[in-house]
């Protein structure tokens, strides 16, 4: 560096403390100042437009204000809040408007002209995926699978009790249905109940004691029990009764495949010949927008690829 | 904010009226600012043939989400070239920066390039430095006002441009053009414009020297960059002090054996390495931080050394080394050769990067919730989401398949074989399904391909993934 003595003598801020501890004083350029007294007034323009002071329990609103339609579609207006922006940005904001516009065109188009274009389907599918969060995974599970087997189908297998099609698909979300099945623990013996189970049981292929097989073979042909009325002849049930198909490996019902042993499937599935069913899944016309039942229809439709 | 006395912890700024300067030194300035100012504002509308897509060379798609950088299209998954990128600049400047100091600041940074161009209308409208100091000093009058008025609003037009040109980069440059002035562009285009409009006019035309000594953050971590061998522009103290100091060519002091006689060095005092300076600062007292090595003060005083026959290089380019009294500075040091290593390492990763730019992507992710499916025929299916990237400029016809899988069977839906538009991007569904011999609570390898159909002359693209078999 150069040799300080040409320096001319630098100015000190005139403190001294020690007695002779002194601060060199470099002068800040003046509109240094100024752009600090700029932040001061921003301050105060933010104050007045912005929510800024707690005021005892409230705070200082501002005048700035937001306007957005609320649940029962009022238009409301607050003070300036990043959550109404929220709000906002996802009613009439630019992507918002998009998405509206893209969903007329899903809207309009019919179910085979969205099965058949990946575009509209990709965005069926990210729609459907949160409007299926919120209405149906409380039962179903959020991924179409609900937490354990008994009360809810599992909408990702290929499996369907009221049948796959598009068309049933979108009667069941409308309007709902009813699965029932009746309780045999009063009408049938224990005896009677066991055999049932094993013959049951059969029909998926496990190896059951064949004379248990062959009583339960009767009576769920017969008109004591009358199992075939829903189950039809060859067990494997009825769309239009949503009685299950009880020929295949899904069990909606008895947990059969979380079973460790042959007895303990024996037992659930006696559990439930005993007990009966019933099960409701309500009616969503009305509650959902013709638009969201078609999108969860095609959604449904996906998550167990459909018939 | 006066303390006692006349202590000002504040100062207004000093105006600067640099003086002009011809020299080896600001030929290169201007060819560098040329070149700079021909790029920046002609690359807009250069037009560029595409299969798809917009014909400009150079074009920031924000909302389609996609940079066009003449043949090469950067998608957001190509993201960390930007980090690549950004790599090699700051390597490239600690590198140069080592070498030869604010190379950056004098030669190449905006601030002194727009800098320079105002100067040169200030010049161009009110005259020489002693010209600019008189208006400057003189009361406003006709005179005065129209020169300042025609200087500002040279200044804003130049602003002006320069944020118009900003914009350009991101929308199709003629079309926006016309867009603007009929006030059909978008909200953001003029927001932009004006904010740089604004920004140029003050930084260029006013504040100039401040920001580089008070605002720039690289103007202060470049000194970190600096050793003793790091190239500065200085001043031969020796040679220009001599034993009894600077003096003016005087009688008797008018050539360089009578100046020597009398022990004064080879500075005449002229005040022209002070004058050109546009940081205001002199040179003759050493390193300052003020300094961006802009070199022009070397111009000026190898002007007068010329002009008195003198060997020039009494204000040059030199070293701490050579300051206190070394030979010369050296250049391969190990700093200087590990940026050299890293910046060429991070040049070539970023090249071929680039250079094998897939012509399309897969990417797939296995569905969590659940992650298992039990079929009416007892085989086990697991679900995928897909993601395919067309980044060609034609339509690309897929077929998807799986390997490494016995038995097992892919079901897309409808969508086995799709055609994607020209750079179109597609989420899509896939499950697997098979029959595992046991259930062992494992997970087995399977690798998801998409093929291009025959006749694209692609080749196939493959992502590897897992099946899970629950436990039995
Ligand atoms: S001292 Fe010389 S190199 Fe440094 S800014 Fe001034 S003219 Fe440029
Ligand atoms: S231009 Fe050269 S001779 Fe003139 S004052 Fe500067 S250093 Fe001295």
């Amino acid at each position: 560096m150069a040799d300080q003595s040409q320096h001319k003598a630098v100015q000190t801020t005139g403190h001294a403390w020690d007695g002779d501890l002194q601060e060199f004083n470099n002068p800040l350029p003046r509109w240094w100042l100024w752009t600090f007294y700029a932040t001061v007034v921003f301050a105060i323009v933010y104050w007045i437009l912005y929510p800024a002071w707690p005021v005892g329990k409230t705070f200082t609103k501002g005048l700035a204000t937001t306007t957005f339609v609320d649940a029962d579609g009022k238009e409301v207006t607050t003070h300036w809040n990043t959550r109404a922006e929220f709000i906002r940005d996802m009613q009439s904001g630019e992507e918002a408007l998009k998405q509206k516009a893209y969903l007329e065109k899903v809207a309009g188009a019919s179910y085979e002209e969205i099965l058949n274009d990946p575009d509209m389907m990709a965005f069926t599918q990210s729609l459907a995926k949160v409007l299926f969060a919120d209405n149906c995974a409380a039962c179903h599970g959020l991924g179409g699978t609900p937490a354990e087997v008994g009360n809810f189908p599992n909408l990702r297998d290929d499996a369907w009790l009221w049948g796959g099609s598009i068309e049933r698909i979108e009667q069941t979300i409308r309007k709902g249905r009813l699965g029932y099945m009746p309780s045999f623990g009063k009408v049938l013996s224990d005896e009677d109940i066991e055999a049932l189970a094993n013959y049951v049981l059969s029909l998926s292929g496990h190896d059951v004691d064949k004379g248990l097989m062959a009583r339960g073979d009767s009576l769920f042909h017969s008109e004591q029990a009358g199992c075939y009325y829903c189950h039809t002849n060859s067990g494997k049930g009825l769309y239009s009764q949503g009685s299950a198909n009880l020929t295949d490996q899904v069990w909606t019902v008895a947990d059969v495949n979380g079973a460790p042993t042959l007895a303990e499937k024996i037992e659930r599935v006696k559990s439930v010949i005993r007990n009966g069913v019933q099960r409701r899944m309500p009616a969503w016309e009305g509650r959902l927008s013709d638009e969201e039942i078609k999108l969860l229809t095609v959604y449904v439709h996906g998550l167990g690829g459909g018939q | 904010m006066a303390e006692s006395g006349d202590t000002q912890l504040y100062a207004p700024r000093q105006a600067i009226f640099p003086r002009s300067v011809k020299g080896r030194f600001r030929r290169l300035k201007w060819g560098v600012l040329a070149l700079a100012y021909g790029v920046y504002f002609l690359l807009p509308w250069l037009r560029w043939e595409r299969e798809s897509g917009p014909d400009q060379a150079v074009l920031f798609d924000l909302v389609g989400r996609k940079f066009y950088i003449f043949d090469l299209v950067v998608y957001p998954q190509d993201i960390f070239w930007l980090a690549g990128l950004l790599m090699i600049f700051a390597y490239l400047l600690f590198f140069v920066t080592g070498i030869a100091g604010r190379v950056f600041c004098g030669y190449f940074c905006f601030q002194t390039l727009w800098t320079d161009v105002f100067l040169f209308i200030e010049r161009l409208i009110q005259g020489e430095r002693p010209a600019r100091i008189r208006l400057s000093k003189q009361p406003m009058n006709a005179e005065k006002a129209v020169k300042l008025g025609l200087t500002h609003l040279l200044w804003l037009l130049v602003a002006f441009l320069t944020g118009l040109t900003f914009v350009l980069y991101w929308g199709n440059a003629p079309q926006l053009v016309a867009e603007f002035f009929t006030g059909q562009a978008p909200f953001a285009a003029y927001a932009t414009t004006v904010f740089l409009t604004a920004t140029t006019y003050v930084m260029a035309g006013i504040a100039r020297e401040q920001v580089c000594t008070y605002m720039c953050p690289y103007a202060r971590f470049q000194s970190v960059m600096f050793d003793r061998d790091t190239l500065i522009v200085s001043y031969d103290r020796a040679r220009g002090e001599g034993s009894a100091g600077r003096a003016k060519l005087g009688r008797d002091l008018k050539t360089r054996e009578q100046r020597q006689a009398a022990g004064v060095g080879d500075c005449i005092d002229c005040g022209y390495c002070v004058q050109v300076c546009p940081t205001g600062i002199d040179i003759r007292n050493g390193l300052q931080i003020q300094c961006i090595s802009c070199a022009l003060c070397i111009d000026a005083c190898d002007t007068i050394m010329d002009s008195l026959g003198w060997e020039r290089g009494l204000v040059g380019y030199s070293s701490q080394r050579v300051e206190d009294g070394g030979k010369r500075a050296r250049l391969l040091r190990p700093k200087v050769l590990g940026y050299a290593a890293v910046l060429l390492v991070a040049v070539g990763l970023l090249v071929w990067s680039v250079g094998n730019q897939a012509p399309y992507d897969l990417a797939v992710s296995q569905v969590r919730q659940p992650l298992f499916t039990r079929l009416s025929d007892g085989r086990i299916e697991n679900a995928y989401q897909l993601k395919v990237n067309n980044k060609t400029g034609h339509a690309l016809g897929l077929t998807f398949s799986i390997e490494g899988l016995p038995d097992a069977e892919l079901d897309m839906g409808r969508f086995r074989h799709i055609v994607l538009r020209p750079e179109q991007r597609l989420r899509l569904s896939a499950r697997i399904k098979a029959r595992p011999k046991v259930l062992d609570g494992r997970t087995y390898p399977v690798t998801i391909v998409a093929t291009p159909d025959a006749g694209s002359g692609l080749p196939p693209v493959r992502h590897a993934t897992v099946f899970y078999v629950p436990k039995g």
